[in-house]
């Protein structure tokens, strides 16, 4: 089967005082029906590698790429009217945080139909039981009222999933997920994370999980990218984590503290100049 | 040892708006005993902060008793209480002033209290957190998380207190920088003999910098555990074991 997602070469520039600044430099990968994870501390290029592959590196930065095909579309050629078809519909990103991702003037309901008004043609009847079904899809015990309600309304846990659900009405067939669940509290995130992960076994959609928690990710991804200063350093299978190679790897699984393991001082993590060459 | 240093009895705290009610913490009673390192677990919306902003005076208390060696503490709290007991905030970004030059911010506190060898305990302070010399004239955006989080911390230390409350310290740093800080905070303790309360929603991080931990859920004591009782999986409630095997990450649908 041909990958949904190839990625090579993946650049990302911005310019600065002091001459361009690559933030993300040379990533390559591809990605089938399945959950890949990028994990990366602050400042890896996690995150604009995710929003590279949709377009939306914020201006003044440059992506370039040898390649970069979302199932046989080049997406560097993509016009404006190609990336508003497939933005939502085919591609979508879940972000960080609810409070700064939903419109704080528009309801749920209303975002959720919007949606739905771009890419899909129904009758507003039709919108509005899609729009429920999906919200709970997400496990939201009340959606009416949820649908009814403004951002502000919602716990942060409830606003992500709305937002969840708002990106996924649409069937989308690769979601990329920017630490969808780091705001939310760990019984939460759990939940969460289930519904994606069904989303991927029943759906065949494909999921690029970005967070910088290597122990979620190792147990929630079936493939891990560990990114350093906008590079891949280490590509794993998640369940290998605790037999990675590369010292950066191993630096981040040694520095979390253990409920099991008594170390005092923690393992620093040393870096290495040679790692960002 | 067993002399209690800090104590809250039946803490109650409730914010008021108008004809709202938000009972933020019912009946908490915690005794900390000296040179003990205490910790507090909790989701969001717990109350496990608000009982700490409650200890040094932020937040409104509307019933029950806050005690240091055994005396009702005064409310307002004045400037002896500060002088023992400080306090390390959660976000490195926004509990420095950003105009301040970190020699004012670790400047301040000595003025206020009146203390001698200005320089020389700033000087002092900076060594002690692992940030040089160098440091001293730079404004917060200069630093990097873990560099402000130290300093916070040396701002905390300058008084010389017996008691740091520590808020989710490190929750807002990266993983390789949060081992730094809690080695830090772990090696201050030792070599000062200090009291902590720690609040944090990471068991690991709860785990290993404290003897004895409170899980809280809504406001209220879940239960009391010690490090070993936790290592050996001897959570009391429901809600508890569900915070140890969220804490492993992801299981698939059980």
């Amino acid at each position: 089967m041909a990958p949904l997602l190839t990625v090579e070469d993946l650049r990302v520039t911005f310019p600065t005082r002091r001459g361009p600044s690559e933030v993300v430099r040379g990533v390559s990968f591809t990605l089938g029906r399945e959950r890949l994870g990028i994990v990366g501390e602050s400042g890896s290029g996690k995150s604009q590698t995710g929003r590279a592959i949709l377009g939306l590196t914020p201006p003044p930065g440059v992506m370039t790429a040898k390649r970069l095909e979302f199932d046989g579309i080049d997406l560097r050629r993509a016009t404006p009217a190609q990336w508003r078809s497939l933005r939502g519909a085919r591609l979508s990103m879940v972000m960080q945080d609810p409070k700064f991702s939903l419109n704080p003037t528009m309801t749920i309901g209303r975002q959720l139909t919007e949606m739905l008004r771009f890419h899909a043609r129904m009758s507003a009847a039709e919108k509005q039981r899609a729009a429920l079904a999906m919200l709970e899809a997400v496990q939201i015990r009340d959606p009416d009222r949820v649908f009814r309600a403004y951002p502000h309304e919602l716990s942060g846990g409830m606003g992500q999933r709305a937002m969840i659900a708002m990106m996924l009405v649409t069937e989308p067939d690769l979601l990329i997920a920017d630490e969808p669940t780091s705001a939310l509290d760990v019984t939460v995130q759990v939940e969460v994370l289930r519904i994606l992960d069904r989303l991927v076994r029943d759906r065949g959609m494909g999921l690029i999980f970005i967070s910088h928690d290597l122990r979620l990710v190792g147990s929630f991804c079936d493939r891990v990218l560990v990114m350093y200063a906008g590079r891949v350093v280490e590509e794993l299978k998640a369940g290998d984590l605790d037999k990675a190679t590369h010292p950066y790897t191993r630096g981040l699984m040694n520095c979390l503290p253990q409920i099991d393991r008594d170390i005092r001082p923690l393992p620093v993590l040393k870096r290495d100049e040679a790692w960002a060459r | 040892m067993t002399e209690t240093l800090l104590e809250t009895r039946d803490l109650d705290v409730t914010f008021r708006r108008g004809r709202d009610r938000v009972p933020a913490v019912r009946d908490v009673s915690i005794a900390v005993t000296r040179g003990e390192s205490y910790g507090i677990v909790g989701e969001s919306g717990s109350g496990k902060s608000t009982v700490l902003r409650a200890i040094c005076g932020l937040a409104p208390v509307s019933g029950g008793q806050i005690l240091l060696d055994g005396a009702p503490i005064p409310d307002p709290r004045d400037a002896a209480f500060y002088r023992r007991v400080q306090m390390v905030f959660q976000d490195p970004y926004a509990s420095l002033h950003p105009r301040h030059t970190i020699d004012r911010v670790l400047s301040e506190p000595l003025a206020i209290h009146g203390f001698d060898r200005r320089e020389e305990r700033i000087e002092q302070a900076l060594a002690e957190v692992g940030l040089g010399e160098g440091f001293r004239f730079r404004y917060p955006h200069q630093l990097s998380g873990g560099q402000r989080q130290r300093v916070s911390v040396a701002r905390a230390l300058i008084l010389e207190p017996q008691v740091l409350l520590l808020d989710e310290p490190t929750s807002a740093l990266d993983a390789s920088i949060q081992a730094e800080v809690l080695n830090l905070l772990d090696r201050i303790r030792t070599e000062r003999g200090l009291t902590y309360v720690m609040v944090s929603h990471d068991l690991a991080v709860v785990a290993h910098m404290c003897d004895r931990l409170m899980v809280m859920q809504h406001g209220r004591m879940v239960e009391e555990l010690t490090r070993d009782q936790l290592r050996g999986r001897a959570a009391a409630t429901d809600y508890t074991r569900q915070l140890l095997q969220a804490s492993k990450g992801y299981t698939p649908a059980a």
